[in-house]
C-alpha cells in the first residue's frame, strides 16, 4: 500500500498521485510547537516585563516548555518515512526550505530555554549537593542524585548575593531574547504552510503570524490547565503536611491560584482576539477575492469543514471561551475549561489547515477525505493514527513528571 | 573567564562543535552545490552518475530483430507496426538470460486499450475502429480470431 | 529606561540576524554569469495523438520498477469528456496502466467508504481505485474529448527543489530532477510543493519519487521508455538547445501550452493541443 492511501478516500477526480500525505502527526506538530512557545512567552512575561502577579507560574511554564521540548520533534520522527535520517536536516541544511530552520532554530530554543532553567536553578543544585555532601550515609539514589546535580552546577558553586544577581540578570537576558526565538519556532512552522504555493488554502503570506497568535493562545491555555491541575496537586499535600514548618497554608494556596489563574486568562483574551482577527481576515479576503481556487475552497470551508471549521474551531474553540472569560466573576474552574476548549480549538485550527489543505485536489476538481486509523493495524497506522498522536500528547506530562524531580517547580521556600 | 555566567555557553559551543565533528564524518565528501546553484543544486553530486547507471529495461524491436527477424518482418507494413514488441510481450531486460522468457499479455484487455470504439471527437482516438467490450464476443480473446502481428479484417 | 533600551537594541540585533543566508546566495554571480549548456531536456506531448492506450504508463512502470500494482506512476493519462451541456468529466483509472477500456467516467470512491478490513485474515482490503461509481455518458452528448499525459515536467524553477530542507532532490545541470534515495528523509515537503502532483513516495524504498524522463536512458542516446513505448508519437523528448532537433522545431513553430505557468516553475513539458478545462 501506498503512504497515505489507507487513510485517503478519493471523490470525484484526484490526481493518481494524490494522497493525504500529511496527516495527524503533521497536525501535532505545530500544536506542540505552539506549546512550546506559548508556554515561554508566558514565562517570559514575568521575567522580562516583570509582571509580578505570574511569578509563580512562570517557573512552572519554563520548566514545561521544557518538557515540551523534545516532544515537538516527536510527531516528525513518527512522520518521516525515513526517521533515522532525521539528522540529515542538521548535517547538510538546504535553507531555501522553511523545514531546514527547524533543526537550527529548535537547538538554538532548546539551549535557550535549557540556560535560563540553569540560571533559575542553579542555587537549588547547589544547595542540594551542599545538602548531600553533609550527609555521612548516602543511598544509592542519593548518591546518583548528587552525581548527577554536580554535573548541573556545571562547577559554579558560589551562591553568594552577587552571584545570584548575576544568575537573575542572565535570566532576564535570556528571556528576552528567547521571545523572537520563539516566535521564530513557531513563525517558521507558519511559513511551511504558508509559503507552499502549490497549495491553494496554505499559501497567504497571513500564515505565520496567524500560527504564532495561535500557538501563543495554546501555550497560555496549557499553561492555566496544567497549573490548576498541579495546584490542585500541590493543596493535596499541603493538606496532610497540614502545620508542618514550611507548608503554606490552604488559603494562602487558593489566593495564589486564584490570582495567577486570572492574570493568565487576561493575557489569553489579549492573544484570543489576535488570532481570531487574522483567521477571519483570511477567510473574508479569499471570498471577496475569489480567485480561481475559491470555488472549491468554498465548498472545503463552507460545505466539507464547515462543523470543523465554525462550530468548533470558532464556536466552541474561540467564541465560547471568550464570552466565558469576559463574563465578571471568573473562577478557578471556569478558567480550566475555557482553557480547555481554547486548547480544543487551536487543535482544530491545526486539523483544519493541515487536512483541510490536503481535502482538495490540485485538480480543483476533487476530494480527498481523511479517515482517522483509529485501531492499529501495523507500526504506519499506529504511527500516523490515534494512538500516535495520544502517544504524543501524554508524552510532555511523562517527561515533566520525570524533570519536576530535578527541577522542582515548586520550591516551597519560595512561597510568598 | 571567572563570570560563572559564561558557562552555559562554553557547553553550547561544546554541542556545536559535536554537531560540526559529525557532520565531517557523516556528509559525504562530494555533497555540494552543482551547476544550478545554492537553491536547485544543493546535493551530493555522485548521485548523478547513479542514476545514469540504472537498469535499462526496454529493448526495442532493433534487439528483437537479432533472433526474432521473421516475427519483426512479419509486421512491417501492418497497422500494428508503430507498437513496440515488448508492449505486448513485455519488456527485454536481458531476455534470453533474464527473463528467460517473457509474458505475453494474450488478455482480451490488451487490446481494448486502443479497440474499445470510443468515437471522441477531437481525438486520434476516432480513426481507431473499435468495438464494444459489452457486445462484440464479451469474455472471449480477441487473438483467438484476430491475428495480432498482421491484423486485417478482410483476411478474416 | 535602561531595561527598554536593552530590549529595543536585542530585538533589532535578532531581527537583523535572522536574514537567511540564502538571501544573500540569491546573487551568486556564478549564477549569472553561467553559460547555457548545450542540453536541455524537454518534452512534447500531443493530445491531439494520445489515443489513451496506457501503454506509456506500464511501460514506464515496469523500466523504473514502480511496484505494478501499487497505485502510483511516474506518469499517467487524463481523459477529458466535455458533454454539449459544458460539463467536463475528468478521469484517470489506475493512472492509465490499463488504459482506457470503458467509455464510462470513473468518478472516485465513495467519500463515506472506509477502507474495507478483514479482521479475520489480518489484512486491510485496499480501497481500490476501482470500487467506485461510473458514470455513463452516451456518444452523441460529447462535444469533445482528448487525453492529456503527464508527467514530471523538470521545471526551470522546481518548487519542489527548493523545499526540500536536506538537499535530496536536485536538479542536474541538462535541467533534469532528481532525487537522492540515499539521502531523503521521506518529510513529503516536495510532494507538497509540486503544483503538478507528479510526486509521490515510493512504496518500497519509502523515500520520494518522480519521473525523471528515464534519465539512465536520456543520458544513453536512447529514449524515455513512455517515448518509445508510445505507438502514436504523443510522447516526444528533446533537447531544447538543439535547433535541428525536431521537437525543439515543432515547439519553436506550432501553437504550444504548458500547464499551470501561474506557479512561475517554468516547466518545460509543452502541450499541442490543450484546451483551458484542462487542470
Amino acid at each position: 500500500m501506498v503512504h497515505g492511501e489507507i487513510w485517503t478516500i478519493k471523490e470525484f477526480f484526484v490526481l493518481p498521485n494524490e494522497y493525504i500525505y500529511w496527516s495527524i502527526q503533521i497536525v501535532m506538530y505545530p500544536f506542540m510547537t505552539g506549546l512550546v512557545a506559548g508556554a515561554f512567552v508566558l514565562s517570559s512575561l514575568y521575567h522580562v516585563f516583570n509582571v509580578k502577579q505570574l511569578k509563580d507560574i512562570a517557573r512552572f511554564a519554563l520548566v514545561f516548555s521544557f518538557a515540551l521540548l523534545p516532544v515537538a520533534m516527536l510527531p516528525l520522527m513518527l512522520h518521516l518515512q525515513q526517521p533515522l535520517r532525521g539528522t540529515n536536516v542538521l548535517m547538510t541544511p538546504h535553507f531555501t526550505s522553511a523545514i531546514s530552520a527547524f533543526g537550527i532554530v529548535f537547538l538554538a530554543y532548546a539551549c535557550i530555554v535549557a540556560s535560563e532553567i540553569w540560571f533559575v536553578y542553579r542555587k537549588h543544585f547547589v544547595d542540594v549537593v551542599n545538602n548531600l555532601q553533609a550527609k555521612s550515609q548516602r543511598t544509592m539514589l542519593e548518591n546518583l542524585q548528587l552525581l548527577l546535580n554536580r554535573v548541573l552546577t556545571l562547577g559554579a558553586m558560589d551562591i553568594g548575593k552577587e552571584s545570584l544577581d548575576k544568575d537573575h540578570k542572565a535570566v532576564s537576558l535570556l528571556a528576552a531574547i528567547g521571545i523572537p526565538v520563539a516566535c521564530f519556532l513557531h513563525g517558521y512552522a507558519g511559513f511551511i504552510f504558508g509559503s507552499v504555493k502549490a497549495n491553494a488554502l496554505w499559501m497567504t503570506p497571513l500564515m505565520p503570524v496567524i500560527f504564532i497568535c495561535s500557538a501563543v493562545v495554546s501555550g497560555i491555555a496549557l499553561c492555566i490547565i496544567t497549573y490548576i491541575v498541579t495546584m490542585k496537586l500541590r493543596t493535596m499535600w499541603a493538606k496532610r503536611h497540614q502545620g508542618e514548618p514550611g507548608v503554606p497554608s490552604i488559603a494562602q494556596l487558593r489566593q495564589v491560584e486564584d490570582t495567577e489563574v486570572r492574570m493568565s486568562a487576561k493575557a489569553l483574551l489579549t492573544f484570543m482576539v489576535l488570532a481570531v482577527t487574522l483567521e477571519l481576515l483570511d477567510i473574508i479576503f479569499r471570498g471577496y477575492t475569489a480567485v480561481k481556487s475559491w470555488d472549491i475552497l468554498r465548498e472545503v470551508i463552507y460545505g466539507l469543514d464547515f462543523y470543523k471549521i465554525f462550530v468548533f474551531q470558532y464556536g466552541l474553540g474561540n467564541f465560547l471561551p471568550f464570552l466565558l472569560l469576559l463574563l465578571p466573576g471568573v473562577t478557578v474552574r471556569r478558567a480550566a475549561f475555557c482553557s480547555l476548549l481554547v486548547l480544543f480549538g487551536v487543535f482544530m485550527m491545526r486539523w483544519n489547515v493541515v487536512i483541510g489543505g490536503q481535502a482538495f485536489s490540485l485538480t480543483f476538481n476533487g476530494f480527498m477525505h481523511y479517515h482517522l486509523p483509529i485501531i492499529p493495524h501495523d507500526m504506519e497506522t499506529f504511527k500516523e493514527g490515534l494512538f500516535g498522536a495520544l502517544f504524543v500528547m501524554l508524552c510532555p506530562y511523562v517527561i515533566f513528571f520525570f524533570l519536576n524531580k530535578i527541577t522542582p517547580v515548586f520550591l516551597e521556600e519560595e512561597s510568598h | 573567564m571567572k563570570n560563572h555566567v559564561w558557562r552555559p555557553l562554553f557547553v553550547v559551543l561544546g554541542l556545536v562543535a559535536v554537531i560540526l565533528l559529525a557532520r565531517l564524518l557523516i556528509v559525504p565528501d562530494d555533497f555540494s552545490v552543482g551547476e544550478r546553484g545554492y537553491m536547485y543544486g544543493y546535493h551530493r553530486i555522485g548521485n548523478e552518475q547513479e542514476w545514469k547507471d540504472f537498469k535499462t529495461k526496454f529493448r526495442t524491436s532493433t534487439y528483437c530483430n537479432d533472433c526474432h527477424e521473421d516475427r519483426v518482418a512479419e509486421r512491417v507494413g501492418s497497422p500494428h507496426a508503430p507498437i513496440e514488441c515488448e508492449n505486448c510481450h513485455g519488456l527485454a531486460g536481458d531476455h534470453p538470460e533474464n527473463p528467460e522468457k517473457l509474458t505475453l499479455d494474450r488478455s482480451r484487455e490488451l487490446c481494448l486499450r486502443c479497440h474499445t470504439r470510443l468515437a471522441y471527437p477531437s481525438s486520434d482516438r476516432k480513426d481507431i475502429a473499435g468495438i464494444d467490450p459489452q457486445e462484440h464476443n464479451p469474455g472471449d480473446a480477441c487473438v483467438d480470431c484476430h491475428n495480432p502481428h498482421r491484423p486485417n479484417l478482410e483476411e478474416m | 529606561m535602561k531595561r527598554r533600551d536593552f530590549l529595543k537594541n536585542t530585538l533589532i540585533a535578532v531581527a537583523g540576524a535572522s536574514i537567511p543566508l540564502s538571501a544573500l546566495e540569491m546573487i551568486d554571480p556564478r549564477e549569472l554569469f553561467a553559460a547555457h549548456p548545450e542540453l536541455r531536456w524537454v518534452f512534447l506531448a500531443n493530445t491531439h495523438k494520445c489515443v489513451g492506450c496506457g501503454f506509456c504508463v506500464k511501460a514506464c512502470k515496469v523500466e523504473n520498477d514502480t511496484p505494478y500494482d501499487a497505485n502510483v506512476s511516474r506518469t499517467w493519462v487524463e481523459r477529458y469528456v466535455i458533454t454539449k451541456n459544458g460539463e467536463i468529466h475528468i478521469d484517470s483509472p489506475k493512472a492509465a496502466r490499463d488504459g482506457f477500456i470503458s467509455a464510462d467516467i470513473y468518478k472516485g470512491q465513495n467519500p463515506l467508504a472506509l477502507p474495507e478490513v478483514d479482521f479475520a485474515h489480518g489484512r486491510i482490503e485496499k480501497p481500490s481505485a476501482h470500487k467506485g461509481e461510473f458514470e455513463k455518458i452516451r456518444e452523441e452528448d460529447i462535444a469533445q474529448a482528448f487525453f492529456v499525459p503527464k508527467l514530471c515536467n523538470q521545471c526551470e524553477n522546481p518548487a519542489c527543489v527548493q523545499v526540500c530542507p536536506v538537499g535530496a532532490t536536485y536538479q542536474a545541470p541538462d535541467g533534469v530532477v532528481l532525487i537522492d534515495r540515499d539521502w531523503c528523509i521521506g518529510c513529503g515537503y516536495c510532494i507538497m510543493g509540486c503544483p503538478y502532483g507528479v510526486r509521490f513516495f515510493h512504496p518500497v524504498y519509502k523515500v520520494a519519487e518522480k519521473c525523471n524522463f528515464c534519465y539512465h536512458r536520456i543520458s544513453k542516446g536512447l529514449k524515455s521508455a513512455c517515448v518509445t513505448a508510445c505507438p502514436f508519437g504523443a510522447r516526444q523528448i528533446g533537447n531544447i538547445r538543439d535547433p535541428n532537433d525536431p521537437v525543439t522545431q515543432s515547439i519553436m513553430s506550432e501553437r504550444i501550452g504548458v500547464l499551470k505557468d501561474e506557479y512561475g516553475t517554468k516547466p518545460q513539458v509543452f502541450y499541442i493541443g490543450l484546451n483551458k478545462e484542462v487542470r
